[in-house]
C-alpha cells in the first residue's frame, strides 16, 4: 500500500505524460504480483471500489477526533479524504502490519456492508498518512490521477519492449490483476487471446500535405474525401460485443450509446469520423464537444446532439481481414457492405471527384461549411497500413483564418511552463468601445516568443486574481483559428476552434485590432449567413510551425 | 508571593518586553536591547543597540544583515550559561530549530518564563537538540498547530527524493529550501543517507552554509549551481531558495523535477498551488503532536502563543486545563510563508 500511495502522490503532482509513463514503468518493474496489476487497474479506473461513501469516512473521523479541531482542519485542507488521512490519530498498541493493496482489494470485494467501518478503521490504524489518503481515495472512488488505460498499456509496452498493439490485442482477454498478461510479457506464457474480442486494430494515419508536394503527385492515382471536423473512431462489432475506440485507444462506447446500439448484430471493423449530424447536416465541432468526455449521457443530450459515424474504410468484414486490399477495393467492399446492411447512425463519406490539383484546390477553398476541415487524399492502390506511413494518405487542411486581437489576461501554464505566463486570453473591440474576450490560446509561439510575452506581461500587469494577471490592453496578437462558431457560453457569443498565436504584433496599436463584428462575419453557423458567400479576411498568414 | 510573568513580561507594539531587565525578545523593530532567539528574518531584525544571542546566531545574523547592522554591540552567550540583567536571570537553552537557535529562559523573583522562539524537539544533526525547561509560562509558536500537521520522519522524505533520482536519472532535481537551516539540514540528511555525489547550491545558499562550516560542520562536496554547467546538473540535486524553484532560474535547468522541503507540503493543495512535483515534508518546526507533548513536558499552567494557528493550540490546551493566550505578535512566521511572488 505504501508503494501504491507513493505512486499516486507522484501522479497527482505531475501533469507531464512522459513523467507519468516513467512512474508507471517503475511501478511495473518493481511491484510484485498481484499488487502490480491491481494498482494499474485501480489508477486506470478498470477496477473501481466505490464501496464506501463520504459519510462513512466522516463518521469514522468523528469517533476519533475532536469536532472543533476536525472542523478547523477540514476547513484548512479542503478535502475530506485528505483531512481524515492527515488527522487520523495513532492508536497506542496498534501494531498490525499495513495491508497490501491486494489484501485491501480482496477484502473490499467480499466484505459485508456492516463490516466496512471496522475494516476501514483497522486499515487506517495500520497505515501511514500518505497510504491513508490512497486508501480513502481508492474506496471512495476519487483517485483521479489522469492515467488512462491506454497510458498504462503504453507503459507496459515500453517496459517490456513490445509493440503496444500486441498489448492492446491481449488486453480484453485478461482481467485485473492481469497475471496471464504479465506471464506472457515476461516470456513465460502465451499471448492471452480472446477469440473474436472487439479489440482496437492499429489505425492508419495521414501526413499533412507540405507546400509544393502536390506537384510531384499524380492526381489520377489519388482519391479525395472531405475531412470532417469530428473525432476519428474505429467501430468494432463482433459476436462478443461492440466497441467504439477513439484514435488514442480509449474505449468511448458508453459515451455514444446510440451509435453502439446501431452496431448490434453487425460484424465488421470500420474506420470513420464521429460527428453530430442533424437531418443529414454535420454540426460544428462545438456541438460534438457537448458529448465528449462523458461517462454516460442523458436523454436530453442524445436528443439535442445526435451522433453518427461517417464511414471511410472497412478493415474487417466478418472474420475476413481486408487490410491488405488496395484502397479502391476496400472502398468497393465498404459501399457494398453499407448497401447490404443499411446500418443506422452510419453513412458513407463521399468521394470528391476531381481532374486536377487546381480543380481540387478550388473545391477546397470554396468549402466553408462549418464541419469541413479540408480534404483527405488517399492513394488508390494503398493497403491499410498501421501507423503513419509517408505517401499513401495526406491531410490537406484549409488555411486557417486570422484576426488581430488584444491580449487581456495571462495565466501561468502547467508543468514545464508553470513559471511562465503562457495561457493567454485575448479580446476584440465591440462597437461600444468595450474589449470583450473571445478566446484563449496556449501555443503557436516559439520559446523566445514565450519568454518575450512572459516579460511583457510581468511589466504590464494592472491587476492580479490568484494565478491570473490582467494586463494593460496594449499588445496585439495575431490569432489563427480553424473556424468560428456561435456559442452561448462565451461573453462574446463566439467560440473559436483551435485558436493559436500566429504572430506577436507589437508593431500594431491596440486600437487598430479587429472588431468583434469582423469575427462575427466569419461565424459559420450564423442563421442569417448567406450560404456560399466568401468572407474577405486575410488568410494564409499562418507560418508553418510545429506546435 | 511569586509575581505572575504577565506583570513583568509584556506584549508591546515592538514585541515581547521584559520590564525589569528592560530588554525585548525578538523585537519586530529596532530597540536599544534585544535578546534574539535565532537568525531567521522574522526574529532577527536589523538596527538594535545591544544584541544578546548565541555566538552562532550572532555570526549568522551578521552575515545576513551585514556588518554593523546586527547590533551596535553584540554579546555571545553559550547554552546554559546564566547572566544577570537588573536582577533578571537570563539563560539560553537549545531550541533545535536552526544552528544557534535558543529558547530564552527568564527568571524574576522566583517566577520563570520560557520564550522558545521557533523550535522542534526532534533531534537534528545540524544543531543542538531542544531541551524542555519547566516553567510558569511557556511562550510557544504555533506554525503547524493543526492536527493535520504530523511531520513524517525526514529520512523517509529523503528516500523519496533519492527514489525519484533513480526513476528520473536524466532530470535535475531542484529542491526548494530556506537558506538558513533547511538547506544545511537537507544536505546533512542526504549525506547521512549515503548520498555522496556533489550537491549543487543556488547562489543565495552558500553564505549561511559557510557559517555552519565555520562552526565545524561538514557537508561534503558542495558546488555552485550555475547555468554554465547545465550538463553536469543532469541527474543532480540542486538546492535553491523556494522563490527560485519556479523562476526563470530553474527553468534553464534540464527538465527539472521541482521539489520543495517544507512542513506545508503535508497538504496537497499547498503543494499543487506552488507547482511542486515532489513535495517533501521536512520541517524545522514542531508538528502538532510535538507542540502538545512539549507543553506537557514543560508543565506550565499557562501557555502564550506567538504566531501561527493560535486558536487550535489554545483549544487543545484548554482541554487539559492549561490556560492559553494569543499574543498576536506582529511580523512573525514570514520565513515560512514566503510566497513565490515575494521571494
Ligand atoms: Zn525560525
Ligand atoms: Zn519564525
Amino acid at each position: 500500500m505504501k508503494a501504491f500511495a507513493a505512486l499516486l502522490e507522484r501522479l497527482v503532482f505531475t501533469p507531464a505524460r512522459s513523467t507519468k509513463l516513467a512512474l508507471l514503468r517503475d511501478w511495473i518493474a518493481t511491484q510484485p504480483d498481484p499488487d502490480r496489476g491491481i494498482g494499474l487497474a485501480a489508477i486506470t479506473g478498470e477496477l473501481s471500489f466505490s464501496t464506501a461513501k463520504a459519510g462513512l469516512i466522516r463518521a469514522l473521523a468523528a469517533e476519533r477526533t475532536d469536532p472543533v479541531l476536525f472542523a478547523w482542519s477540514y476547513d484548512y485542507v479542503g478535502d475530506l479524504a485528505e483531512t481524515v488521512s492527515l488527522i487520523w490519530p495513532a492508536r497506542a498498541g496498534v501494531n498490525a502490519a499495513p495491508p497490501s493493496l491486494a489484501a485491501v482489494a480482496e477484502a473490499l470485494a467480499t466484505a459485508a456492508k456492516a463490516d466496512l467501518p471496522g475494516l476501514v478503521a483497522g486499515w487506517l490504524d495500520a497505515l501511514d498518512a500518505s497510504s491513508r489518503v490512497a486508501l480513502l481515495k481508492l474506496i471512495t472512488g476519487g483517485l483521479r490521477v489522469g492515467v488512462s488505460a491506454r497510458l498504462a498499456k503504453v507503459a507496459l509496452a515500453e517496459h517490456f519492449a513490445r509493440p503496444v498493439d500486441e498489448i492492446e490485442e491481449a488486453w480484453p482477454a485478461v482481467d485485473p490483476p492481469y497475471l496471464p498478461l504479465f506471464r506472457w510479457l515476461e516470456g513465460a506464457g502465451p499471448q492471452p487471446r480472446a477469440a473474436d474480442a472487439p479489440v482496437l486494430r492499429p489505425l492508419m494515419l495521414a501526413n499533412p500535405l507540405e507546400e509544393g508536394e502536390l506537384a510531384v503527385l499524380d492526381p489520377a492515382s489519388y482519391r479525395a474525401e472531405w475531412k470532417w471536423d469530428g473525432i476519428r473512431v474505429q467501430l468494432v462489432a463482433t459476436r462478443l460485443g461492440q466497441r467504439i475506440w477513439s484514435r488514442g485507444g480509449e474505449d468511448i462506447t458508453r459515451a455514444f450509446p446510440e451509435v453502439a446500439g446501431a452496431m448490434e448484430g453487425l460484424h465488421a471493423v470500420l474506420d470513420g469520423e464521429l460527428l453530430v449530424i442533424r437531418n443529414g447536416v454535420v454540426a460544428p465541432f462545438s456541438d460534438l464537444q457537448q458529448r465528449l468526455n462523458r461517462k454516460s449521457v442523458g436523454p436530453k443530450l442524445l436528443r439535442d446532439y445526435p451522433c453518427a459515424v461517417r464511414l471511410y474504410d472497412i478493415l474487417f468484414e466478418g472474420e475476413e481481414d481486408l487490410r491488405g486490399l488496395p484502397f479502391d477495393a476496400r472502398r468497393a467492399r465498404l459501399e457494398a457492405w453499407i448497401d447490404r446492411f443499411r446500418p443506422e447512425r452510419m453513412d458513407l463519406s463521399a468521394l470528391v471527384p476531381f481532374a486536377s490539383w487546381d480543380e481540387l484546390s478550388r473545391l477546397r477553398d470554396g468549402a466553408r461549411e462549418a464541419a469541413i476541415e479540408g480534404l483527405m487524399l488517399k492513394r488508390a492502390d494503398s493497403p491499410y497500413l498501421a501507423g503513419r506511413p509517408k505517401g499513401p494518405w495526406f491531410k490537406w487542411k484549409r488555411d486557417p483564418l486570422t484576426i488581430d486581437a488584444v491580449l487581456m489576461y495571462a495565466q501561468r501554464g502547467h508543468g514545464k511552463r508553470s513559471s511562465f505566463y503562457s495561457d493567454y486570453t485575448f479580446g476584440l473591440w465591440r462597437a461600444d468601445g468595450e474589449l470583450v474576450p473571445v478566446g484563449k490560446a496556449y501555443f503557436g509561439f516559439t520559446d523566445q516568443e514565450l519568454a518575450w510575452l512572459d516579460r511583457w506581461i510581468r511589466n504590464n500587469t494592472v491587476n492580479r486574481f490568484g494565478p491570473v494577471r490582467e494586463v494593460e490592453k496594449a499588445l496585439v496578437l495575431e490569432i489563427a483559428f480553424d473556424a468560428a462558431q456561435l456559442s452561448t457560453r462565451h461573453k462574446s457569443g463566439v467560440a473559436l476552434r483551435f485558436p493559436r498565436i500566429s504572430r506577436i504584433r507589437s508593431d500594431k496599436p491596440a486600437a487598430e485590432a479587429d472588431a468583434l463584428d469582423t469575427l462575427l462575419r466569419l461565424v459559420e453557423n450564423r442563421p442569417d449567413r448567406p450560404s456560399g458567400s466568401a468572407v474577405a479576411v486575410r488568410e494564409g498568414a499562418w507560418p508553418r510551425r510545429s506546435t | 508571593m511569586r509575581p505572575h510573568p504577565e506583570t513583568w513580561l509584556k506584549v508591546t507594539p515592538g514585541g515581547l518586553w521584559c520590564e525589569p531587565a528592560d530588554l525585548f525578545i525578538d523585537p519586530a523593530r529596532a530597540v536599544p536591547r534585544a535578546v534574539v532567539t535565532h537568525a531567521h528574518s522574522d526574529h532577527a531584525r536589523p538596527g538594535h543597540g545591544a544584541v544578546l544571542a548565541t555566538a552562532e546566531t550572532l555570526a549568522l545574523m551578521t552575515r545576513r544583515l551585514g556588518e554593523g547592522r546586527a547590533g551596535e554591540t553584540q554579546q555571545a552567550l553559550g547554552y546554559g550559561e546564566p547572566i544577570d540583567v537588573n536582577g533578571v536571570r537570563i539563560t539560553l537553552r537549545p531550541a533545535g530549530h536552526v544552528l544557534g537557535s535558543a529558547q530564552v529562559v527568564l527568571e524574576w523573583q522566583g517566577s520563570r518564563a520560557v520564550v522558545s522562539g521557533d523550535y522542534t524537539p526532534r533531534p537534528q544533526a545540524t544543531c543542538a537538540t531542544f531541551e524542555p525547561v519547566p516553567c510558569d509560562v511557556f511562550v510557544t509558536e504555533a506554525t503547524f498547530a493543526l492536527p493535520v500537521f504530523r511531520h513524517p520522519p525526514a529520512e523517509g522524505e529523503i528516500a523519496r527524493l533519492l527514489h525519484s533520482l533513480y526513476v528520473f536519472p536524466e532530470r535535475t532535481h531542484v529542491v526548494g529550501v530556506y537558506a538558513l537551516g533547511k538547506c544545511q539540514r537537507v544536505v546533512s540528511l542526504l549525506r547521512a543517507s549515503g548520498y555522496d555525489a556533489p550537491i549543487y547550491l543556488h547562489g543565495a545558499l552558500p553564505p549561511m552554509t559557510e557559517i555552519y562550516r565555520s562552526f565545524g560542520q561538514d557537508f561534503g562536496d558542495l558546488r555552485p549551481a550555475t547555468v554554465a554547467n547545465k550538463e553536469a546538473l543532469k541527474g543532480a540535486i540542486v538546492l535553491a531558495p523556494p522563490g527560485a524553484i519556479q523562476d526563470r532560474w530553474a527553468r534553464r535547468l534540464n527538465d527539472p523535477v521541482v521539489a520543495l522541503a517544507s512542513g506545508w507540503m503535508r497538504v496537497r493543495q499547498r503543494a499543487k498551488s506552488r507547482g511542486v512535483e515532489l513535495p517533501l515534508v521536512i520541517s524545522d518546526h514542531a508538528d502538532w503532536d510535538e507542540l502538545n507533548a512539549t507543553i506537557d513536558a514543560v508543565g506550565a499552567p499557562e501557555v502564550w502563543v506567538t504566531h501561527g494557528r493560535e486558536e487550535a493550540l489554545i483549544h487543545a490546551c484548554a482541554q487539559r486545563g492549561v490556560r492559553g493566550r494569543a499574543l498576536h505578535l506582529i511580523g512573525r512566521g514570514e520565513e515560512d510563508e514566503a510566497t513565490e511572488e515575494a521571494a
